[in-house]
């Protein structure tokens, strides 16, 4: 069951990076996305009774916290430059 | 009886609050489904007798984590009325993907999985057993995260160091 709404949580996150337009929820959506696969680590460790999932939970919190250390500065840089917060508005960065 | 019965009503709620995410127009209110997300999901750890990654969801996602994304919410406060659609055009393939997937976790699940291989499953391990497997096992992986963790500080402060010399 817990697997289940793993994936269900996951597969929400992808969505919502796809469809949304808003960059701070596109990246609130990959938390979500993180957030997921730790549950299914916590659900296989509770089956194994083993501490190795509940340790790689660990290291993806920490993980988590360095992305999101990171993404927060460039989509403030990105804000100031463009002034907006579609993801429209970026479409010049592309290649 | 109780402890089930908590544990399908935290992973509903999880569920449920991860799909307003979706739906939500304002960041600040996404915030706040994803807090309500991340604080179900404390539950069902607590539940399943992990209590220190519940702790430390609660402190670092929601305590850390998600204090920086409210604070940067609040700083960003733009509005923008040049585009005012919520959704991209991906919105319909998306969501019949979406629809598809579930059908099949559905599917796989009516289907019954296999029971767990072996009979100590839905032990208990307590803090004394984490951090001995974490400091002794694991202990390459923790110095390695702890390389990353002074990497991100660097880059985020090179970040910030490029923007300010592009203003002037």
């Amino acid at each position: 069951m817990l697997v289940a709404v793993s994936f269900t949580l996951f597969a929400l996150g992808l969505l919502g990076v796809i469809i949304r337009r808003n960059v701070l929820v596109m990246l609130m959506c990959m938390e979500l996305m993180l957030n997921a696969v730790n549950l299914s680590f916590v659900a296989f460790s509770h089956q194994m009774a083993s501490a190795a999932g509940a340790v790689l939970v660990f290291l993806v919190f920490v993980v988590a916290t360095a992305e999101i250390a990171i993404a927060i500065p460039i989509v403030l840089l990105l804000v100031r430059n463009k002034r907006a917060m579609d993801i429209g508005a970026y479409a010049d960065l592309k290649g | 009886m109780i402890d089930s019965l908590l544990l399908y009503l935290f992973a509903g709620s999880a569920v449920v609050a991860a799909a307003l995410m979706l739906v939500l127009q304002h960041p600040m209110r996404v915030a706040l489904a994803l807090i309500a997300t991340m604080m179900s999901l404390a539950g069902v750890y607590a539940l399943l007798g992990v209590h220190v990654i519940a702790v430390f969801q609660v402190l670092i996602y929601v305590g850390a984590v998600m204090v920086f994304m409210v604070y940067a919410i609040m700083l960003l406060d733009v509005r923008d009325h040049s585009y005012t659609r919520r959704f991209s055009r991906l919105l319909v393939p998306g969501i019949t993907a979406l629809t598809i997937f579930l059908a099949i976790v559905a599917h796989g699940l009516w289907r019954q999985l296999p029971p767990p291989p072996s009979g100590r499953a839905g032990a208990v391990f307590s803090v004394v057993e984490f951090s001995k497997s974490f400091l002794s096992d694991y202990w390459l992986h923790f110095e390695l995260v702890s390389v990353l963790l002074v990497a991100a500080v660097v880059a985020a402060l090179a970040i910030l160091k490029v923007g300010r010399r592009k203003r002037g």
